[in-house]
């Protein structure tokens, strides 16, 4: 048996329910003109109806894009008020969602995120710190739940490589600056192009 | 000198960090999240019984032996790949196997059962999720090897293959069985 082929995960988040939030909103959008009388059936006029339609559709799926954004609240929670919503909000985009890696809690349509988004909310409700609530999760689900890592020496490398590569850089930089001012500086002009080299 | 093997050298540790790259990911699942609770005590659940709903079932009640915990469902396209195993290789080895239906709907999982068969001693229900979120679970199959005091010893993310069942799990279960050994001597 070969299972190296076959995925070793199943991702519940791929079972519909992504379908089900994410393109439920295409149902905003009038039916498709491309559905209309085929144009060979009917001269110009209906041509440039069905361009009309066309280009309304594209309109308003144009504005469903920009507006899609906005409406990231997914589950609807009852919240006491606009400020315990936002909280929740800024708490659930500092949340990865376990299922889609690469989305985070406010995010994702994944049947899990909805579980944590639930349980992160009912914390709340029960008074607890932000800290405290990801602790929750960083106990079960690892560091990983968290978008920014911690810092600690685990770490260390992931948050200082990039600092180190801006001064290997510069040094590199530098001693490049530094030879051809050497160069310049001392014999022909002519021999300013073999710094040039590479 | 040293200027003109600068290039070649960048390019030989860009070489080289790529090439770990492409080893690493061919050798490790990339979506894997190492669990936390390695090492630690199991989280406490206590959960009815698939076949009798008025009976529960917890992790005090397991104590004493090591106990295998396979997380499923019948929603679950990889545990119908991975059923088999645990039928045709888990099972023969002896070990307690306890199946957690993982947000699932029982009437599901029972026809579920029904039709491949029942690899597990137990099959305990988590419909709402929450005893799986205690136990990090995030996709399904997932299965924690707990041993007798109650602390999860190994944690299998996705289906088990005839590979990882000899290169990690035997080992593991060996390593306890040899620990219960040794204090029974005593």
């Amino acid at each position: 048996m070969n299972f190296r082929n076959a995925s070793l995960l199943s991702f519940p988040c791929a079972a519909g329910e992504g379908a089900e939030g994410g393109w439920g909103r295409s149902s905003v959008l009038p039916p498709s003109p491309l559905r209309g009388p085929s144009p060979a059936s009917g001269g110009r006029k209906i041509k440039s109806v069905v361009r009309l339609r066309l280009y309304a559709a594209l309109t308003m799926m144009m504005l469903g894009l920009m507006v899609a954004p906005l409406s990231y609240a997914i589950d609807p929670l009852p919240f006491k008020d606009r400020a315990e919503e936002v909280r929740f909000q800024k708490l659930a985009k500092q949340l990865r969602c376990l299922v889609c890696q690469n989305q985070d809690l406010a995010d994702s349509d994944a049947d899990l995120a909805k579980d944590l988004r639930k349980q992160v909310y009912e914390m709340m409700q029960s008074g607890k710190s932000d800290a405290e609530i990801k602790d929750y999760l960083v106990a079960r689900y690892n560091d990983f739940v968290l978008y920014d890592p911690p810092l600690k020496p685990g770490t260390w490398l992931l948050w200082f490589s990039p600092f180190a590569f801006v001064l290997i850089g510069v040094f590199v930089v530098a001693r490049i600056l530094r030879s051809r001012a050497k160069q310049a500086g001392g014999v022909r002009p002519a021999d300013t192009e073999s710094g040039d080299d590479w | 000198m040293i200027n003109r093997l600068l290039p070649l050298a960048i390019f030989l540790a860009l070489v080289g960090l790529l090439g770990f790259g492409i080893y690493w990911n061919t050798h490790h699942e990339m979506t894997e999240v190492p669990s936390p609770l390695i090492g630690k005590p199991a989280p406490a659940f206590t959960l009815p019984l698939l076949y009798e709903p008025d009976k529960t079932l917890s992790g005090k009640d397991l104590l004493g032996k090591p106990y295998l915990l396979n997380v499923f469902g019948s929603w679950c396209p990889t545990c119908q790949y991975e059923h088999p195993i645990l039928t045709g290789q888990i099972k023969p080895l002896g070990i307690k196997l306890i199946g957690l239906d993982w947000k699932d709907e029982p009437d599901d999982a029972k026809r579920w059962i029904a039709q491949f068969g029942n690899p597990y001693d137990t099959i305990i229900t988590d419909r709402d999720g929450r005893s799986g979120i205690d136990f990090g679970v995030y996709m399904a199959p997932e299965t924690f090897l707990i041993d007798a005091e109650g602390v999860v010893r190994y944690k299998r993310i996705g289906m088990f293959t005839p590979q990882n069942i000899r290169d990690e799990l035997l080992p593991k279960i060996a390593e306890l069985t040899g620990q219960s050994a040794k204090k029974a001597t005593p």
